[in-house]
């Protein structure tokens, strides 16, 4: 007997199923909020300057907050993919071994460059980490940050990516909706605050998901 | 030949091998499986391209089935 549905969500009744278009809410509602915190600082900016230019310096600071505060929401979309925990080096061959058998070539390859899995599917394309996935919806002009892990600190980074990545081709929507969403935005601001390893796999996904829109 | 693995601290373990025919080494491998379940594990098989199913009953046919901890946003 097979399903169709990731049992973990019967740990999170009260979400609703993440589709495409409640992804572009999300989407939507994420550019808002930083339109709500960029403009305010940025008319401050201007207005304190058209009233008295020797205000400039508070100006700046404003314009300096228009920039670091949604700046600030990437990194912690960033975060989602960093990879953090226990290494457990002893075990991580073995279970790098078995992710490999799940993965193609050029995702095999990719991943052990970037420590991403690269995985396309039906609401975009996806880099599952250890902690953590991100998602380039078609067009590749939004990315998705989600934060989600297997249970136990104790398995390896190639493990914990496979138990998500299993999750994922399970059930992708069911995957999307047990992850809590992070952030979202244009992939150029979460690639920022990428480390210099994983942002060659944001560019593959964005180039893929241009592809496939 | 099929297997059941458990992915876990030591990357993975191998718990149960079987063969077509071989009722008993499948009934072991469904006896391994359903322990797992039980300690609330979850089996999947990859079906490759993308695709993997969950299973609650050990299919004989499969050649790897692999078993998981639950996932939780984070």
């Amino acid at each position: 007997m097979s399903e169709a549905a990731l049992p973990e969500l019967a740990a999170v009744p009260w979400r609703k199923p993440e589709t495409a278009a409640t992804l572009r809410t999300r989407a939507r509602l994420w550019s808002l909020t930083m339109w709500a915190h960029v403009v305010p600082f940025c008319i401050t900016a201007v207005v304190l300057f058209l009233i008295e230019p020797w205000s400039a310096p508070v100006g700046a600071i404003a314009l300096a907050q228009a920039w670091i505060i949604p700046g600030l929401y990437a990194v912690r979309g960033a975060n989602t993919v960093r990879p953090r925990g226990p290494r457990n080096d002893d075990a991580e061959p073995v279970a790098q071994g078995l992710l490999g058998d799940l993965l193609d070539h050029d995702a095999r390859k990719l991943q052990r460059t970037t420590g991403l899995a690269m995985e396309r599917g039906g609401l975009g394309v996806w880099l599952v980490a250890e902690r953590g996935a991100l998602l380039v919806v078609p067009g590749g002009r939004v990315c998705h940050c989600f934060c989600v892990a297997a249970d136990g600190d104790e398995l390896p980074p190639s493990d914990r990516i496979a138990h998500l990545l299993l999750a994922l081709r399970t059930d992708e929507q069911g995957f999307a909706t047990v992850a809590n969403h992070a952030f979202a935005g244009a992939p150029w601001r979460v690639r920022r605050r990428l480390s210099p390893d994983a942002k060659p796999a944001l560019a593959a996904a964005v180039h893929a998901a241009r592809s496939s829109a | 030949m099929s297997r059941l693995i458990r992915m876990d601290h030591t990357g993975h373990s191998t718990l149960a091998e079987w063969t077509a025919g071989d009722q008993a080494a499948y009934d072991a491998a469904v006896t391994a499986f359903r322990r797992e379940l039980d300690g609330g594990y979850i089996g999947v098989v990859s079906e490759g391209e993308g695709r993997a199913t969950q299973v609650r009953e050990l299919p004989a046919e499969a050649d790897l089935v692999i078993m998981r901890r639950p996932i939780a946003g984070g």
